[in-house]
């Protein structure tokens, strides 16, 4: 029976020969993400309900990141409960601050991710991994709880929508830009409850990091989870990342440039669950298989986009809103704060002057590193930006930026909601680094084309 | 008697009804007093135990933060009627024993302020203000399953222990 990739990973950790947009399966689980606004009240109510226990410690990772360093006490008892449960059950990956950084940014580099896996976080933007071929979906803490208790979860098997993105983008255009003309078209429901599946030539050309700022917005179009087929970029970025043990593809594909439309069908291999066993498993979609939907983009004519507040549905391109006054520039998230974006607003930064308060938060240490040793924080500081520690800050309106009353905000983050990054009559417009960095420079909505 | 708040709007999201600045605690009363702040600041103070919110599609988009549920469950509202429902709302919902209604047509019957009385096993809601009846289709029956066990943990404990 044809399947989709998505469907093919659900399969495969359900222990079934094939499953079918719908159906309800028991999957086992390969990754649980832990952080610290949603795992505490997980770990109480486990606690409460006498099931304070760790499916495997190797596969759980906790990073605190929302309000880390602590923003106030509240949040430092947050931080505390993690910290002790952590110590508690020895959790293997545990990155404590120092080493924490922005969950959906640090996983991946840090080698958590592998294709063919199932991984669920306690996260809307779990969503993210799906760039590396793997099933991943954000739950609540209750489903946060069961998983970290018993390494398995019920799943509604999603329909999937194929977004084929053709042509190729142009200078100044990047993959922040395609999401949002996505989301514009198709809406914050465009894709409720089902699986957004990445192909074609524009994707091709984008590295990892263009992918999962991509997949992290599936949940902005409603989607159960982004996925993107594996590909030599993704081999790549593996090799790089994984530990030695675990780079090899389980998969007499793995190595050669697979088309994201191919058609090969890659067994799944008996018992399911290959993490921490060496390797990884590719699944494609059949060229046959069944769509909900099927959208084509255009990227070769695709202008940079802002999307306006209060929804990220709100795209329109830069020449329909430029100018527009701005109070401050956020440059950051497990959207657009990897050092591929940092290095694009540098670019632009570099020996020029922000016009309004401008916060570059990277979203790593390793990544904070980079962009040190690279020179980027020269950059930033003579143009008069601040730059943070890594962490989620200001994104959800936490701390490190937070906005007052009236004020507006170009930001790289992914989503513009009511209240998303301080006060409820703020504004959030959502942008490229390049937009937000061009922005900031103007102090008013920019075309960063012309500083190119 | 049950009163009905509507919110005639499509997309009500988690940072409108719980922002992220309460975040920093998840105690269920505390986050009660939060409930729907930054959609509808009076909310909390209009709510009585057993009321319903109704709402567009989409209702709960946005972050996974199961706090939305809990600041409505807190402010012991009874249920919460929409159009469609996000996806990780929804799931949470379940997950927390809280029973949700996807009633399509339940904005062009029911007014804000109107008494509600709702019955869960037919599936309908009746407006005893208008007179009117909202049919809606009962949630599936795993998840009522796991509603009547007292949400998703005590399911899987019952499930362990049985
Ligand atoms: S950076 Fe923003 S969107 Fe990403 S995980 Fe943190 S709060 Fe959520």
């Amino acid at each position: 029976m044809s399947m989709t990739i998505t469907e093919k990973i659900l399969a495969k950790a359900a222990g079934k020969e094939s499953v079918t947009a719908g159906e309800l399966v028991d999957a086992c689980i390969d990754v649980v993400m832990c952080h610290d606004v949603t795992t505490p009240p997980a770990i109480s109510m486990l606690v409460e309900k006498g099931l304070d226990k760790v499916f495997d410690k190797d596969k759980i990772v906790v990073t605190p990141d929302h309000f880390q360093p602590a923003k106030d006490v509240k949040s430092a008892e947050l931080h505390r409960r993690l910290d002790l449960w952590a110590r508690r059950h020895e959790i293997t990956h545990y990155y404590k601050v120092g080493r924490a950084g922005v969950c959906h940014a640090l996983l991946p580099e840090q080698g958590h991710i592998r294709p063919g896996e199932v991984i669920v976080g306690g996260d809307s933007h779990t969503c993210t991994y799906g760039a590396f071929a793997a099933f991943s979906t954000g739950v609540g803490s209750t489903d946060l709880a069961a998983a970290i208790a018993t390494g398995k979860l019920w799943f509604k098997i999603p329909a999937s929508v194929k977004l084929v993105l053709n042509g190729s983008l142009g200078p100044g255009v990047y993959s922040k830009d395609v999401i949002l003309a996505i989301i514009a078209r198709i809406g914050t429901d465009g894709a409720l409850y089902e699986a957004m599946e990445f192909v074609g030539p524009a994707l091709s050309e984008m590295t990892m990091e263009a992918r999962m700022t991509m997949t992290n917005m599936a949940i902005e179009a409603g989607a159960k989870n982004g996925i993107i087929a594996f590909d030599d970029t993704t081999k790549q970025y593996l090799d790089e990342h994984l530990p030695v043990s675990l780079r090899g593809a389980k998969s007499r594909r793995a190595g050669k440039a697979i088309s994201s439309t191919g058609t090969s069908e890659i067994a799944a291999p008996a018992g399911g669950g290959l993490a921490m066993t060496g390797g990884y498993t590719v699944y494609e979609s059949d060229a046959d298989a069944e769509y909900a939907k099927v959208e084509e983009f255009d990227c070769s004519a695709l202008e940079p986009m802002v999307a306006l507040p209060h929804l990220p549905s709100g795209g329109v391109p830069i020449g329909e809103c430029a100018g527009g006054q701005m109070d401050q520039a956020y440059i950051g998230s497990c959207t657009n704060g990897r050092i591929e974006d940092l290095r694009i607003a540098a670019k632009i930064l570099k020996g020029k002057e922000v016009a309004v308060r401008t916060i570059v938060v990277p979203a790593t240490p390793t990544i904070w590193k980079q962009a040190k040793d690279e020179g980027l924080f020269d950059i930033f500081y003579d143009a008069g930006c601040v730059i943070s520690a890594p962490t989620c800050g200001a994104c959800l309106g936490g701390f490190m930026g937070v906005l007052a009353e009236g004020e507006k905000c170009v930001s790289t983050t992914n989503r513009n909601f009511v209240g998303r990054m301080g006060s409820p009559k703020s504004e959030v417009y959502l942008a490229s680094p390049a937009t937000a960095a061009a922005s900031a420079v103007e102090g008013k909505l920019t075309d960063p084309r012309k500083y190119l | 008697m049950a009163k009905a708040h509507v919110y005639n709007r499509d997309h009500i999201n988690t940072d409108e009804i719980i922002p992220a600045r309460y975040l920093n605690t998840d105690d269920e009363q505390e986050l009660a007093r939060h409930c729907l702040e930054d959609l509808d600041e009076g909310f909390v103070d209009k709510v009585s135990e057993g009321d319903v919110i109704v709402g567009g599609e989409d209702f709960g988009c946005g972050s996974s933060r199961e706090h939305a549920v809990w600041a409505i469950r807190g402010a012991k509202v009874q249920t919460v009627i929409a159009k469609t429902f996000a996806r990780i709302f929804y799931r949470n919902a379940i997950n927390c024993g809280f029973y949700l209604i996807e009633a399509p047509e339940a904005l062009d019957h029911i007014n804000d302020g109107d008494e509600v009385e709702i019955n869960y096993e037919a599936g309908y809601v009746k407006n005893k203000t208008t007179g009117a009846e909202v049919k809606f289709k009962p949630l599936p029956d795993f998840a009522v399953e796991i509603i009547n066990d007292g949400g998703l943990l005590e399911h899987i404990v019952k499930g362990t222990t049985d």
